[in-house]
């Protein structure tokens, strides 16, 4: 009976710990790069005399291009498989998410398996992005009439 | 100053992901969709805007900001030229992270091989 206390209390609590470790494993990553994202829009505007909106862009473009880096040189998937969501939310996962199934089904041909699997992950963020950022445009525009 | 906040808001939309991930049956695909949506209905009155402002960088890093780039670069067109021109700016301000992510994607994709 004891025992039965026993395992139905761990049973309890082992996925809690978990969650909640897992959740400040991806706030520290997450926090990370959104720090390592401020810091290189400071030296982008600072080095090469940049606006703000400039800077940032040049930023995204950075990340990015690192993020696809290390996904095809192979350790940024055990990076996303410890930090999870702190680099999936990210602009990083955009960029992982592309190059990993464009690596992975590159073997399939390039139209076929490149062409038409590149977006498979990414292709939701668009789609719902763009058909969101439409509906909500066209309401503001509606409600405010213009910016 | 802004570092802290940089890192305190891009941490806390990271952990709240991760807070869905974990206890609900969604996939990262689901919650990624979801942030983008949410990012864009930020900015139906310009409260992203205001976030970015307040918070720098961490405020453009999580996914959330596509939402934000693609509704901000459709309504700057639709000042000029109303629904059409909502069209044609919704992707001024993302081209640059879809067209290098696209671009490094297939490049990188030539030289490299999957990997287990």
């Amino acid at each position: 009976m004891e025992k039965k206390l026993y395992n139905k209390l761990v049973m309890n609590h082992k996925p809690t710990e978990k969650r909640a470790e897992n959740a400040f494993i991806a706030f520290l990553t997450g926090g990370l790069v959104g720090v390592i994202g401020q810091l290189l829009v400071e030296f982008y505007s600072y080095y090469l005399h940049l606006s703000s909106n400039d800077a940032s862009v040049f930023m995204m473009v950075t990340l990015i291009f690192f993020a696809s880096l290390f996904t095809a040189l192979g350790f940024f998937d055990k990076w996303v498989k410890f930090a999870r969501c702190g680099l999936i939310i990210p602009i990083t996962g955009f960029a992982h998410s592309m190059t990993s199934a464009a690596i992975e089904y590159r073997k399939e041909g390039f139209v076929t398996g490149l062409g038409a699997n590149m977006f498979k992950l990414a292709g939701t963020v668009i789609l719902y992005g763009v058909v969101s950022a439409y509906i909500f445009g066209f309401i503001r525009l509606i409600i405010m009439g213009g910016v | 100053m802004i570092y802290i906040y940089s890192f305190l808001f891009a941490g806390f939309v990271s952990m709240l992901g991760q807070l869905i991930l974990d206890n609900t049956k969604l996939t990262p695909g689901h919650i990624t969709s979801l942030f983008v949506i949410i990012g864009a209905s930020l900015d139906i009155f310009n409260i992203y805007d205001l976030i970015v402002a307040h918070v720098g960088a961490g405020a453009l890093v999580p996914i959330t900001s596509f939402g934000h780039l693609l509704i901000h670069g459709g309504l700057v067109r639709a000042h000029d030229l109303g629904f059409i021109g909502l069209m044609m700016g919704v992707f001024d301000l993302t081209a640059s992270g879809i067209t290098s992510a696209i671009f490094f994607a297939f490049i990188f994709s030539l030289f490299f091989k999957p990997r287990d």
